[in-house]
Formats: structure tokens, sequence, C-alpha cells
């Protein structure tokens, strides 16, 4: 694409965050708070050395169930249910992974191993009710989400739950020392702060991984000629089917490490209070990045730039459910632009591709 | 044979519910068929209806209407507001309203912008969330019993009804006799077991749910056998021939969407009004999916979406009234396996057979060992019901044509 292609592409996201804006100070405005301080207070406190990492902890789940959803998207497949991958993913590794000791790399590899297999195995269940019984991925991994948060509190309640504990909620054992993720302070040069989580190592390495896979395989050249013109994939060769359980699986095996960051730096163990919703917020970072790795990871930061930043906004009698709210203008809109900007490329290039055979 | 097969075919399907009324008559399971039961199963079936019939509205006009979802808890949220407000028809009223803006939202990017359908859906579930929790917040500041998941409670309710003579209902103050109720307490297998269906469609009816039941044949009338609803259909079969024949495409479609919104909304609403009296947060939970599977399994029909919703409305009564009576469902998984295996013998599939054969004898197994089943599963009974009925049912559907293909005006599509 051209130079100036790539500028208009990028004007998308802009306009749709100004309007996302200028929608919540409307409604900030409404319900008579001052939108100008409420940002300024939202920013200030968000750039503060805390909070830029938290925002970096936040994103990288973020970041890797964007990736997860985003190998869907590219072949057109729509696997909304990363969330209860991740969660199965999470609750099996961390019940493994407390068993036993070994040293810390292979340790956390073989958690990260139990991890992707798993939810890879519970994706794969979707694959094969689209391939087999069509019926649509959407509606197979919603029903599965919920099956999976049955299962998961079924499980961990019953074969799980850690053995002879007195605390009262269900929760597996700690993991062994060798199985949490060192953090990255020293590296840094910022051990005044909280910990700064070491699954960012992998959350990059991921994406670069993400990359190869979708821009530098047969796979993923297969993805997303499927994705851009089924048809035409078709005769080229490509067996959809085999295709789709394919998607799924890899999409579930990128759901797997989702939970890894958290649990591996920071909770430790798996138990009814570890994070929910991660996988229905990859949707939207997939979106807002269109399923590229550098837009993901912008949008990941954005998106934990709001929820961390809005913290600070109850304090200030502002409702932090505001964030919310803006996260979704944006996504909505930003679906709208792109979907414009697109249609404006491709007249323009009809428009070019007409001059320059009229010379 | 020819014949043998075609009804296996076709009547396979009911076989489950054969087992179910005979599996009913052991004392332990007789929940499976009580007039309670199918009382609880209509409440439960009319908000999967209702988005069954909104997504039928939608994707007629060829809208894929993921959204669904997201509008249902617009639905539940302005139900809340307008019968805390306002009243309780009043708040049903202003549920729809919620829920035909959202229809709105996803008409103005799917049919205006030509965005994709599911990420669209996808972006209107994600918003109605965000804009239901601030609402929420911003509109309950101070009120008693108000948090920032849950609304208070309602005013006033809407009406309960009950026929008079079939079902005991009053005529002015004199009580009539209840016939049907009598035929159930017989006990006379299936006739009493089909009594206790009757009942609950008969008897402690919200008028609500009669509105609902009634949209039923409107729908069908509106759909097939108005100008408005062959527009409609056309613009979902092939727009662009639609718009040849002057149809204007966009605003069928913006019906479509919009009415679709409507209903879902409805469906929310009935949560709220005929339901729990307050919105509490995640409280649809996951119905409008389920509504867009029981569209697929009754293949684009009014009535055919009447039975999907209340077989999954049976499903999930189960899970609220008797854990004891899903147990007994496990027996009747068992056999319909079994059965199935028959038919894949029969057909000369003998790796299906296998397969099915195996899974009978686990669900056997499991029934035999167990008094009954883990109050986490059973909560996720009308999921898996819709996955396995979708398994069995999806084969024969008829699609509309040009479903989920955004249509621009002069364009080829």
């Amino acid at each position: 694409m051209k130079m100036r292609f790539r500028l208009v592409s990028v004007s998308a996201p802009i306009i749709a965050l100004t309007i996302s804006f200028g929608l919540s100070s409307l409604i900030l405005l409404i319900i008579g708070k001052d939108p100008y301080e409420t940002f300024k207070i939202m920013f200030e406190y968000g750039i503060r050395g805390k909070s830029i990492v938290s925002i970096i902890n936040r994103s990288i789940p973020l970041y890797i169930s964007a990736i997860a959803v985003a190998v869907g998207f590219k072949m057109g497949l729509f696997n909304i249910g990363v969330e209860g991958q991740y969660l199965m993913g999470s609750l099996v590794a961390a019940y493994i992974g407390a068993q036993f000791s070994i040293i810390t790399p292979l340790h956390i590899l073989f958690i990260i191993i139990v991890a992707v297999a798993t939810s890879s195995l519970w994706a794969a269940i979707a694959g094969y009710l689209k391939v087999e019984k069509g019926i649509h991925e959407v509606i197979s991994t919603i029903m599965l989400n919920y099956i999976g948060t049955g299962l998961i509190a079924y499980s961990l309640t019953t074969i799980f739950d850690e053995p002879n504990s007195n605390y009262d909620l269900p929760r597996t054992k700690e993991l062994p020392e060798t199985g949490k993720m060192p953090p990255l302070n020293k590296f840094f040069n910022i051990e005044d702060l909280q910990d700064l989580h070491g699954f960012l190592v992998i959350a990059v390495l991921v994406g670069i991984f993400y990359y190869w896979l979708v821009w530098k395989t047969t796979l993923g050249f297969d993805l997303r000629i499927t994705g851009s013109n089924p048809i035409a994939a078709k005769f080229s060769g490509i067996n959809p089917n085999k295709l789709v359980v394919i998607a799924m699986i890899t999409s579930g095996g990128f759901a797997g490490l989702v939970g890894l960051g958290p649990l591996l730096s920071y909770f430790h163990r798996y138990t009814i209070d570890f994070p929910t919703g991660l996988g229905f917020a990859g949707i939207g970072v997939a979106l807002l990045g269109r399923n590229h790795p550098f837009g993901m990871a912008v949008g990941a930061l954005l998106f934990a730039f709001l929820q961390r930043s809005a913290q600070i906004l109850d304090l200030n009698d502002v409702p932090k459910e505001i964030e919310q709210m803006m996260q979704a203008f944006i996504l909505l809109i930003v679906v709208v632009f792109y979907e414009v900007i697109r249609r404006f490329i491709v007249k323009q290039q009809v428009k070019d591709a007409s001059k320059r055979s009229d010379e | 044979m020819k014949i043998f097969k075609s009804l296996t075919k076709r009547y396979i399907v009911f076989t489950p519910i054969l087992l179910v009324v005979v599996v009913a008559q052991v004392e332990t399971y007789s929940q499976l068929t009580t007039s309670g039961t199918f009382g609880a199963a209509v409440r439960l079936a009319i908000p999967i209806l209702l988005a069954g019939l909104g997504g039928l509205y939608s994707e007629k006009t060829g809208v894929v209407n993921i959204g669904l979802e997201g509008m249902m808890i617009m639905g539940t949220w302005f139900g809340a507001w307008g019968g805390f407000t306002f009243g309780a028809w009043q708040g049903v009223f202003i549920g729809m309203l919620g829920g035909a803006l959202f229809g709105l939202i996803h008409a103005i990017a799917t049919v205006s912008f030509q965005v994709d359908h599911i990420v669209s859906g996808v972006a209107i579930n994600i918003l109605a969330a965000g804009v239901a929790r601030f609402l929420n917040v911003i509109a309950y500041e101070g009120v008693a019993y108000a948090s920032s998941t849950a609304s208070p409670r309602i005013q006033g309710d809407i009406g309960i009804f009950t026929m008079p003579f079939l079902a005991g209902g009053k005529i002015g103050e004199t009580v009539t006799p209840n016939l049907i109720g009598r035929v159930e307490d017989l006990n006379i297998f299936l006739v009493s077991d089909f009594a206790g269906l009757m009942l609950g469609f008969l008897s402690n009816i919200s008028y609500l749910t009669l509105f609902a039941l009634i949209l039923v044949p409107v729908s069908f009338l509106v759909l097939w056998f108005t100008p408005l609803g062959l527009q409609m259909r056309s613009v979902g079969e092939y727009p662009a021939g639609a718009e040849s024949l002057g149809v204007n495409v966009y605003l069928m479609k913006y019906i479509g969407v919009t009415i679709s919104g409507a209903l879902s909304g409805l469906a929310g609403s009935y949560l709220v009004v005929a339901g729990t009296g307050t919105y509490l947060e995640g409280q649809t939970g996951g119905r409008g999916f389920i509504g867009l599977a029981s569209m697929l399994f009754g293949n684009y029909k009014p009535f055919g979406i009447l039975m999907g919703s209340g077989l999954f409305g049976f499903a999930d009564a189960l899970q609220l009234r008797s854990p004891q009576a899903v147990h007994g469902l496990l027996i009747v998984i068992s056999i319909f396996l079994l059965v199935l295996t028959f038919k894949a013998i029969f057909e000369k599939k003998y790796k299906a057979s296998v397969v099915s054969f195996l899974l009978s004898a686990a669900f056997l197994i499991w029934f035999v060992n167990s008094t009954s089943i883990p109050n986490q599963f059973v909560y996720f009974t009308p999921h898996i019901t819709t996955l396995i009925v979708l398994s069995f049912a999806n084969q024969r559907i008829k699609l509309p044509e040009k479903n989920g293909v955004p249509y621009k005006k002069g364009e080829l599509n």
C-alpha cells in the first residue's frame, strides 16, 4: 500500500478517539461534571510511575487475548470463547503446576504448555461443532463459555481445591517458588515501584510469533486468503473445514497464555477472584488494532491506560464506569470508520488505476 | 422401507419427549412433567422466544444480529428504570424503546456504513454492558436498595391471568372448577403429563406472557401475508432485485433491525417486570444468544421459534425447580443415544454408532452411580441443551439468501 493510504488508514482510530472523547465529555457535562477537569485528573494520575507499571501489567493479558481473537478474525472466524478458554487453561495449569518443583525456566515452560494444551482442546470443541454439526462458532463458543464457567466452579470446589486448608473459599495450592515468574524491576532499575510482570517478555515474543505465523508461514497465508476471499481460497486447494479446526486450536492456544500473566506473576494460584472478562476485552482490542501486532499493542496499552486512570475518578466524585463507556464508544466508532476509510481507499485505488490506464 | 426412513428422520426429535414422559412416571422424577415445571418453563421460554422473534425480523431482512444480547441488556435496564419511575407497564414500554434504540445503532452501523454484521453485533454487546453499568450508577444515586449492579424494585406489577373452567380461574368472584388440574392429579400415563403442559399455559399466566405469545402468529402474518413483510423478506433474499422493483432496501433493513431491537428490549424487560422485579447485572445470562439458537432451531419460522424456545425454557425450568429431575434427564439422554446408535447401524454409519454407544454407556454409568447432579452443572443445563439440540437439528436450515452480506446501493453483490 502506498504511503498516502497508510496515513489515511491511521486517521480512522484517531477520528474514533476524538469522537469518543467528545461523546464522553458530553455525557460528563450532562451529569454535571467538568470534562476538562476530569480528563486532566485521569491523565495526571495515569502517567505516574506506579500507574505506568500497572498499565503495562494490565496490558499484557489484554494484548495476548487480542492476539488469540485476531488469529480467528484473520480468516473470518469469530472466537468469542477466549474467555472460557483462558479460564480453563489457567485453572488446570495452576493445579498441575503446583504439584511439583523443578528449575524455574523448565517449570514455567511446563505450566505454559499445560495451559496452551488445555485451552486449545477446549477451543477445538467449537471447531468440531462448526465443521461436523454446522453450528456457528459465535453461538457454540458463547455456550461453551457458560459451560466452562460451570465446570470451573465445580472442579475448583472438588478436584482442584487445596486440601487441608482452613481458608473458606475454594482455591488451588500455591505455586512453588520455582513456578513464579521473576519480576523485571531490576532490569529496568525501578525497584522502588511494584512488580513489573516478567510475563511482559513472553507477551512481546507472542506478538512476534503471531506476526511470523500470520504473515510468514503457509498456514498464515491460508488464513488470510480464506478471510479475504473464501471462494478463491477454496479453488486454490485449501480445505476450509480443516482450516477452521486448525485456526480454532491455534486461537485457543494463544488464549491459554492470557491468564498466565496474572497467574505466574501475581496470583500464583487459581482462586474465585481470578480476573475474568479478559477474553471479551480482547475482542475490543483486536478490533481496535485491526489484528495487527503493533496496532493491538497500542490498543491494549490504551485500554489499560483508561482502566487504570479511571481508578482515581471515584475519589473525585465522578463514576469510574465512564471508562467502560468510553472503551465501548471507541470500539463502535472505530469499526464504523475503518469501514468508511476502507471504502474510500478502494475507491481511490480504482481511480488511480483508471487514470494510469488512460495515460 | 423408504417411509420408515423418512419417518425416523422427521420424528427422531420426538423420541426424547416421549422418553421424558416415561421417566417422569417414576416418583423421584415426577417434577419433570408437572404443571409447575411447565409453568416455569413458559415463564423462562418467553424471553428466549422474544429474542428469537427479534432475530427473525432482523435476519429476514439480511442483517445478522449477534447484538440481541446487548439489546436485551438495554431492555432489562430501561425496563427496570421505567418500572421504578413510572410503573410496570410503562417499564415494559420503555424497555422496548431502549432495545429499539440499540437496534437502530446496529442498523446505522451495518446498513448505512456496511460494517461487518458480527463485528458490529459484538461491539453492540460490549457497548450495552458498559452503558447499563454506567446508567445504573448515575441513575440511582442515593436511592435505597440500589447498588452499582442492581436497581431498586419496580412499582406495581403486571396482572396474572388464569383460564376459567379449564384451569380454575375466577369469573368475577366465583371460583370455577379446575378441570385440567383434576386430570393432572389422576396420574394417567401421557394424559396427565399433557394436562400438566396445558395447565402450564393456562394458569397463573402474566398478561405480558399472553402478549408475547400473541406476537408469534402476528409475526407470521406480518412477515408472510403483508406487503411490508414481503418487501422485508425480498430484501434478505435478493436486495438488488428488490431495489430494481422499487423497494427501499435500506428502509426495510432499518425497520427489520429496529423491530428486532424492540423485541429484544421487550425480552429484557420481561425478565425484570415479570421476573425478578429488579435489574441485576448479567441477568440476561446469554439468553439473547439462546434466542438466536432457537431461531436456527425453528428454521426461521415463528412457530418453530416457539418450539425451540419452549425446549430451552423447559431445560431452564428444570434447573431452577428441581435439580433431582435434571438427574432423570441423564437416563433420557442415555436411552436417546442408544436409539441413535441403532439408527446409525441401520444407516451403516458404524463409526458414529460406536461413538454414540460409548456415550450412551457413559451416561448410563453416571446415572446409576449418582443420585443428583452437582449444582454447578445444573446451572448450564440450558446452554448444553442448546449445543446438543443444534447438533441434531441443524442440517435442514434455510437461511435468507443474502444473510450477513452488507449491501450498498449500486454495488453488485
